[in-house]
């Protein structure tokens, strides 16, 4: 009895204490990402300068550099990365599909068909777009629910039906770019793939208080969400409200995804990757919540540094995360279909 | 010794969408006891085994718990008095066998809290019941379809209610792991006094094994009680539609069902 006991504890010790290492090395690369994205741009600051400014000391030059354009747009990173990752991880959980992600369920399609629409047609003001598309994302999501709903939850007809739904307003989206004025395009090609361009502080607070708010109640409802994996009944038995802690998860996974995206534009594969990278790092045993939050940072931020100073041409990170996330959809999918899950 | 409690269905009526399976079902759990519900495919065996364990809302009728209306109770409070282990749970992706125990110990836990001494002596005494604590640290995937459904009752153990449902637990698993279920259920039974009330397919282990039967046929209870007073061959008949012999079982005296097929009968050449 003892013995079984000791035996227990070593394995759980050593599985925790993966979890914290690993946990605490994706924070330290977090944020050393963060410095450089400060440090680095045309002019390079060293370390110091980026401190003075973030203390709020002038320094001349980079007071404009670091201050105004680089801060907002690390903030943005971190906190869209963030939301991305753990609203991924969240859906793969419960619908234990590692294909499942928020682009699934709509949040994608719906807000930048919207944000699209308001471009080009409403010719709207960025503020406008902004709400839009965030009220655009969530009525899809509402729409798929909704067409989804039979007598009991099915997780493959909400994904056939998502697929569906995406599929359609992609189509919506084609159209309004061939019918745009040429002038209207950039603006609307910011909001098919994501870019941390022109971040500015003043439009980031909704998604920073957003996130701030449901992060943490997605972080604690991190055990219940362990306890729907062992399917409906045995969560049930257990004695989870499933139908509540599913609602919960659902409402702030899509508030803090619609706000990201609203802010950022969908970075491609963010919310797809996050999870399986982190949950591979980890170890299984303990939620991947937080991990696959900082592993979204990490794959934003690093991307967007690639994207930036990689090549001859900048590109937005949305592009980068695409190139990285496409190999592993199609390694996904080969393995899925050997294992005949598909 | 585990407490005694009163637990009823009161003239439940349930079933999935529009279609009622279940017919106003009354019936008491005999406490400390192990109860089978017997019955054809189909029957409602599941039904009235998920709906007592809340798991389906009756549509009309109530379930009690020493008085009280189960959808009354708190779920976390409730599931440290009453646990399920359903016919087909899930097994997370990459998970080792002693974590997946432990889950059993989520009614028990606090908020955001890990492990407590109590939490490991739980589990370490569910694993050690189910002789599974060699397996703590290993992967589910790499284990039998016995060894595995040893991890799910272990988990059920950890959970450590008084009450315990079973639905089908010995279903796809050879006659050796089901006899070695069976007892391993029975140990717990004898050693804790645990209320322990399944679905099981087989009628003769059934009868070895069960102190109170519940008979089931087109969702409505036909007949309940000890194995040897309710297993005989007009019940056999009237609720499987099955011709049949009953005989005593050699090793246990509980009544045995011996199928009577249209060939192979000795006792027709005589008659």
């Amino acid at each position: 009895m003892n013995e079984s006991m000791h035996l227990i504890i070593a394995g759980r010790t050593k599985r925790r204490r993966r979890f914290f290492l690993v946990t605490s090395l994706l924070a330290i690369i977090s944020f050393a990402l963060c410095c450089t994205m400060l440090m680095l741009g045309n002019t390079i600051y060293p370390f110091s300068d980026v401190i003075s400014v973030l203390l709020g000391e002038k320094v001349k030059g980079a007071s404009f550099a670091v201050g105004t354009i680089r801060f907002p747009r690390m903030v943005a990173g971190i906190f869209a990365g963030f939301a991305f990752g753990v609203a991924g991880t969240v859906f793969q959980t419960m619908l234990r599909n590692p294909l499942a992600n928020p682009n699934v369920i709509g949040i994608t399609a719906g807000s930048s068909a919207a944000a699209v629409f308001c471009i080009i047609v409403l010719h709207a003001s960025n503020a406008f777009v902004s709400i839009a598309s965030i009220i655009g994302g969530l009525a899809t999501v509402i729409v798929i629910f909704l067409l989804s709903r039979g007598a009991s939850f099915s997780i493959g007809r909400l994904i056939l039906i998502g697929i569906g739904i995406q599929a359609m307003l992609n189509a919506v989206i084609s159209y309004l770019l061939l019918i745009g004025q040429q002038h209207d395009i950039p603006t609307a090609m910011r909001w098919l793939s994501g870019s941390l361009n022109g971040a500015k502080m003043e439009n980031l607070y909704p998604l920073i208080i957003t996130v701030l708010i449901f992060g943490p109640i997605i972080i604690m409802l991190g055990k219940r969400l362990d306890m729907l994996e062992l399917g409906e009944q045995a969560a049930t038995s257990l004695g989870v409200n499933t139908d509540k802690t599913r609602l919960a998860l659902i409402i702030s996974s899509v508030l803090i995804i619609a706000l990201a995206t609203a802010a950022t534009g969908p970075i491609a594969f963010v919310a797809f990757l996050a999870g399986p990278i982190a949950k591979r790092l980890v170890g299984a045993g303990f939620s991947t919540i937080i991990p696959a939050g900082l592993v979204g940072i990490i794959l934003v931020l690093a991307s967007d540094l690639i994207g930036q100073f990689a090549f001859a041409a900048r590109y937005p990170v949305g592009v980068i995360t695409g190139i990285l996330g496409a190999p592993y959809l199609i390694y996904l999918l080969i393995r899925m279909n050997r294992k005949g899950d598909l | 010794m585990k407490p005694t409690h009163t637990f009823q269905s009161e003239g439940i009526t349930a079933g999935y969408d529009n279609r009622t399976i279940l017919h106003d079902v009354s019936i008491s759990i005999p406490s400390n006891k192990i109860s089978i519900i017997i019955g054809a495919n189909g029957c409602g065996k599941s039904t009235l085994l998920k709906t007592m364990a809340r798991l389906i809302k009756p549509a009309s009728g109530q379930v009690t718990l020493d008085g009280k209306p189960i959808n009354k109770i708190p779920p976390k409070q409730l599931a440290r008095v009453l646990g399920l282990l359903p016919q087909s749970p899930i097994v997370p992706e990459g998970i080792t066998v002693a974590d997946l125990v432990g889950r059993g110990r989520y009614p028990h836990q606090t908020f955001l809290k890990g492990w407590t001494k109590k939490d490991y002596e739980a589990v370490a005494e569910a694993m050690d019941m189910m002789n599974i604590t060699e397996f703590a640290d290993r992967n589910i995937d790499e284990l039998s379809g016995g060894q595995r459904q040893r991890v799910w009752i272990a988990m059920a153990l950890a959970q450590q209610t008084d009450i315990l449902f079973l639905d089908e637990p010995t279903t796809y698993l050879d006659i050796t792991y089901q006899v070695e279920i069976l007892d391993l259920l029975t140990d717990l039974n004898r050693k804790y006094g645990t209320t322990i009330v399944m679905v099981l397919h087989d009628i003769n282990l059934s009868a070895r094994y069960a102190d109170h039967i519940f008979a089931l046929h087109h969702g409505k209870l036909v007949a309940e009680g000890e194995p040897a007073k309710v297993i005989t061959s007009k019940l056999i008949e009237d609720v499987f539609g099955l011709h049949c012999t009953v005989v005593k079982d050699p090793v246990s005296d509980s009544p045995s069902v011996v199928p009577i097929g249209r060939y192979h009968n000795k006792l027709r050449m005589y008659s």
